[in-house]
């Protein structure tokens, strides 16, 4: 794998640091006109998600991580394993349930989501943006009632629990930002 | 700016001058990284050297009798880039005959409020002993690898320790650089003076006490804009720091550096008692345009030249 010297470091960049992959989140340079100079860089840490702040020697250099994000599509879960494939070498992966962490409540099956493997192992598992899913269970709606005011709580076919307008029935189908686990709109089949 | 500029030295009598921006040798600073480039005279090719600083050419004019001179001129220093460098950037270097430390503060504060037409609050003058003990509790000027340890511990700042070890000049780098020098100057001209003797470069020894030197740094709102000496006059003196940084950057495996021996001979014939300073321009109009980024300030930075 490459070795990637202080200067290198970009946001974005993968990186192995105390043995695990992280992600240069911000690199800055700091210099006294006189001195030695020095860069303070946010990490990301792949594997647990924590962002932690580090100093090093400016030119000093750091193992580059073999981290790839690809987008795949979700297959099924057998219970202990999720697995998912690459449309394009159709190769399959399993990913177990830390691994896929909270994007198990967003992922239905056949759609696409990113996966990003280290060292051809998956080390995460982002849903996409928006997901369509089916309402399953929520309480029944007030006639006459617009999209203002307070909604209720809905549950998904994924076991995600969402707030909806309170006009919004058991067993439509909805859009949602996995990002802020927030309801869209309706989807008209 | 730049006009304001030549027009303050100009009510002083300070003479403008231009010096070579190629050089045959370069600063020996192991901090400092120097570009090279080739001059072809067939059959021979020689090395010249981008200056770091117009230091040891605007020296030279001093010892043959210039008397007070300032320049505005580009430098170069190689693997710098970041919000507040560029490797070529704009240098005000000034120096003046007779002047001690306190009078070139003086003048640096009468230049800052020039330029900043009252924009700014008071200046202020502060040792660095005095302000690296208010900010971290620790004395700069004797080393103890257990105090200074335990602050870094204290401070969330670990790698200091791995970092720097039994290396006092890289501790007071580091601390003074993550723990002081963010808090100089709130829209303020903070002159830090009185530097720890083993960050001395080409500053004098202070007379009354040998473990501090005549150093100046200029900073604003937490910005390094300049430094300045109350210059070292004595050439064997300067020899003796040539070879340990030459023997420095030998030991850490950097590019040698050629000992300018014109800058010791100009020393030798008499450098007159002055002092000078350099300030970073492109840093004082991101100031003054209130930027972040020196990119904002500059024509096309070095990822666009």
């Amino acid at each position: 794998m490459a070795v990637y010297s202080t200067n290198e470091f970009r946001s974005g960049l993968k990186i192995m640091l105390d043995n695990d992959p992280c992600a240069i989140i911000e690199n800055e340079f700091v210099k006294p006109g006189k001195g030695q100079a020095f860069n303070r860089v946010k990490i990301r840490n792949l594997k647990t998600a924590r962002v932690i702040e580090r100093t090093f020697k400016s030119g000093d250099t750091l193992e580059g991580a073999d981290v790839v994000d690809m987008e795949m599509q979700y297959l099924y879960n057998d219970g202990e394993y999720r697995h998912f494939m690459n449309q394009e070498s159709f190769e399959q992966y399993q990913a177990n349930a830390k691994t896929v962490g909270d994007a198990a409540l967003w992922l239905k099956d056949q759609d696409m989501c990113t996966v990003t493997l280290w060292n051809d192992a998956p080390l995460a598992v982002t849903p996409s943006n928006f997901v369509e899913l089916e309402i399953v269970e929520t309480d029944p709606g007030v006639r006459g009632d617009t999209s203002g005011g307070g909604g209720k709580p809905a549950k998904l076919s994924t076991g995600a629990v969402v707030r909806v307008p309170l006009f919004v029935q058991q067993g439509e189908i909805i859009k949602v930002d996995t990002r802020t686990a927030e309801y869209i709109s309706r989807v008209k089949e | 700016m730049l006009s304001r500029i030549r027009a303050f030295f100009e009510t002083r009598h300070v003479l403008e001058v231009e010096t070579p921006l190629l050089s045959h040798a370069s600063g020996t600073d192991p901090q400092l990284a120097f570009f090279t480039s080739n001059y072809n005279t067939p059959p021979k090719t020689q090395t010249l050297f981008l200056q770091t600083s117009p230091e040891f050419a605007m020296k030279r004019l001093l010892a043959s009798g210039s008397g007070s001179i300032y320049q505005i001129c580009k430098a170069f220093r190689n693997g710098e880039a970041g919000r507040f460098h560029n490797p070529e950037f704009t240098i005000l270097e000034w120096y003046r005959v007779g002047f001690d430390l306190n009078t070139l503060m003086d003048e640096v504060e009468a230049l800052f409020n020039d330029l900043f037409e009252g924009q700014l609050e008071a200046s202020q003058r502060i040792a660095y002993s005095s302000i690296f003990e208010h900010y971290t509790g620790l004395n700069a000027l004797t080393f103890s690898h257990q105090a200074y340890s335990e602050f870094a511990k204290r401070e969330n700042l670990h790698d200091a320790i791995s970092l720097c070890g039994e290396n006092h000049a890289l501790w007071l780098d580091f601390l003074f650089s993550f723990c002081v020098q963010p808090h100089l100057g709130k829209n303020a001209l903070c002159l830090i003076y009185g530097y720890p003797a083993c960050q001395s470069s080409l500053a004098r020894l202070n007379t009354d006490n040998p473990l501090l030197t005549d150093r100046v740094e200029v900073f604003i709102n937490g910005v390094e804009l300049g430094n300045g000496f109350y210059e070292l006059t004595h050439s064997l003196e300067q020899n003796t720091r040539f070879e340990a940084e030459i023997a420095t950057r030998k030991h850490e495996n950097l590019p040698t550096a050629t000992k300018d021996t014109r800058l010791l001979d100009a020393l030798e014939a008499g450098l007159p008692d002055c002092a000078g300073i350099a300030i970073g321009l492109d840093r004082v109009l991101m100031i003054l345009k209130k930027s972040t980024s020196i990119s904002e300030v500059l024509s096309f930075d070095i990822a666009r030249a």
